[in-house]
């Protein structure tokens, strides 16, 4: 049975679809990703799957529990860890995961126990009793990543986590979902970074106006927009062998990419019948970058 | 997970933030010294009570009541504060009862109200203000005085709720002025042009102010008109009626944060 479990959830704000037959199948386990654009519907998807929001159609199950009729088996079962860092700023780390364990019913020793816990597991504890406005960037995600695993929950939801931070808060929060992941947890992360998905997701959903475009493993996805890619650089003319491949010049890099259909070989002849002198070739794989732009042009934009 | 736990819980994060950040609440209380210095002793001299008495007698219970008014101001910040950071959906997302996030709110502010109210008792004594009729009469002027609070905190909770941004909340802040000098916390009716004693007579504030006053033995500046044979009577009737207008308005806001 899929952990989390979505079909056909549509939810209407005004004139605008946020939700049009959002379907989501994930199994036990895994970190899925979630990629989308702004506006894509992510947050609302995250929103219904957490029982934050009522659906106008559509069946959901987080962890076995149905988001309609079973809400508190549902929320009894996850971890949210919003777009922005839902933590109380004046109160200090502990204090923070003490009072959040407490909500979830731990009695006062255990969720102090619980809070020392993660804050040595999220390397917090040096900065424990410390004001949370005090914090970085990246400890306050770290800290809010906690505040959502105090269950050890079945499902953690992260609603694009390392939005704003700089690449070494990102690396950090990234080994903490990593972490979270290797120890059982499920976790659905949104994200607009392809880099991010391909990194830490195994399976990843591309969202586009509601609903999911394409689904996958990175590398079928990758593979599925064709074949590999090569850039060929060069001392000759570069419109010319551009129009002869079918490929995109870079001015800059002196250097033409190209999908490569019909072998290396056929390129490579082609680009010497023009003396187009090659300095430099490159073979490689799309990135998922090419996959999410092929993907959401391919949608009509309504 | 009783709702009950839960709201206790929030409570005492609350608590926790004045321990934490104590020169809010303390700078709060300055304020109430601040603005009782200013009437009692700066314009006191030139405000007449109709019927008679003391100036400080009479501005004691008004400014209570005043300053039970302004909270809803802090319980409309509070509570838009956690809606907009996202920490109202924290809650909402974890297994604890719909009306745990209210209770949590009811209960800090209470507590604060509560401290408030006898600092600025005890600061009224230390004045020259006092108290002249019997204990019990007195304790139920306490009680009215937080009756009102409750009132406010709801409409505080629907304003945060409703309006989350901080816009609302410079708009309480800038309203409760108006509101708070359109009654006879400060001045008594009698001395305004008579429409606008009219207006301030019917302002729920009036009512717990004239209540008050009553009940502490101190000069009421009402010498006929409603306030003069009702003000307790009056002094429950608002806040019961303006709690039954926006406990559940504000119980329908929080349940439309799922819309």
């Amino acid at each position: 049975m899929d952990t989390l479990f979505a079909e056909g959830l549509r939810k209407r704000y005004g004139d605008l679809d946020a939700l049009d037959g959002f379907d989501l199948h994930v199994p036990a386990g895994v970190i899925h990703g979630l990629l989308g654009p702004n506006g894509a519907g992510k947050t609302t998807a995250v929103k219904a799957l957490t029982t934050l929001i009522d659906l106008d159609a559509g069946t959901a199950r987080v962890a076995g529990f149905d988001v309609r009729g079973q809400a508190r088996q549902v929320r009894a079962s996850i971890g949210l860890v919003g777009q922005n860092p839902a933590v109380d700023e004046i109160l200090g780390g502990r204090q923070n995961l003490v009072m959040f364990g407490r909500l979830y019913g731990l009695g006062k020793a255990a969720a102090q126990a619980r809070a020392d816990e993660l804050l040595d597991l999220f390397e917090l504890t040096g900065a424990a009793e410390r004001a949370v406005s005090t914090y970085s960037g990246g400890m306050r995600r770290r800290l809010d990543i906690a505040a959502g695993l105090v269950l050890t929950p079945a499902v953690l939801f992260l609603d694009e986590p390392t939005t704003g931070l700089d690449p070494r808060a990102r690396n950090e929060v990234w080994t903490s979902i990593r972490e979270t992941a290797a120890r059982g947890t499920t976790v659905l992360l949104t994200t607009q970074y392809l880099d991010e998905a391909d990194q830490l997701a195994s399976e990843i959903s591309v969202m586009n106006h509601g609903r999911v475009i394409a689904e996958g493993s990175p590398e079928a996805l990758k593979r599925r927009i064709g074949g590999d890619r090569v850039t060929v650089t060069l001392r000759g003319p570069l419109d010319e062998a551009a129009r002869a491949l079918g490929g995109v010049t870079d001015e800059e890099t002196r250097s033409v990419t190209v999908e490569v259909t019909e072998g290396l070989a056929a390129i490579v002849r082609t680009l010497d019948a023009l003396d187009a002198g090659i300095e430099d070739l490159q073979l490689r794989r799309p990135t998922l970058d090419e996959v999410f732009l092929t993907l959401t042009e391919k949608e009509p934009v309504t | 997970m009783t709702t009950l736990r839960a709201g206790w819980i929030i409570t005492q994060r609350d608590l926790a933030h004045w321990v934490r950040q104590p020169w809010g609440p303390i700078f709060g209380l300055m304020f109430s010294i601040m603005l009782l210095l200013v009437f009692g002793f700066l314009f006191g001299g030139a405000i007449n009570v109709p019927g008679g008495g003391d100036y400080i007698a009479y501005l004691l219970p008004g400014m209570m009541a005043l300053s039970m008014l302004f909270g809803v101001e802090s319980t409309a910040t509070a509570m838009g504060n956690d809606a907009r950071k996202g920490i109202t959906d924290r809650f909402r997302a974890m297994p604890i009862g719909s009306a745990s996030v209210a209770l949590g709110r009811v209960g800090a502010d209470m507590t604060n109200s509560t401290v408030e109210l006898l600092v600025m008792l005890v600061g009224g004594l230390a004045v020259g203000w006092r108290i002249t009729g019997d204990a019990t009469a007195a304790a139920l002027a306490v009680l009215l005085l937080l009756l009102l609070r409750f009132s406010m905190l709801w409409i505080g909770i629907f304003i945060g709720l409703r309006f989350r941004g901080e816009g609302a909340t410079s708009a309480v802040q800038v309203l409760v002025w108006p509101i708070g000098f359109l009654s006879t916390a400060i001045v008594s009716a009698e001395t305004m042009p008579g429409w606008l004693g009219a207006i301030a007579a019917w302002n729920p504030l009036s009512a717990t102010a004239t209540a008050a006053r009553e009940l502490f033995g101190n000069p009421t500046g009402v010498t006929g008109g409603v306030l003069a044979d009702h003000a307790v009577l009056l002094a429950v009737a608002w806040p019961v009626l303006l709690t039954a207008i926006f406990a559940p308005l504000s119980a329908r806001a929080y349940r439309r944060l799922r819309a």
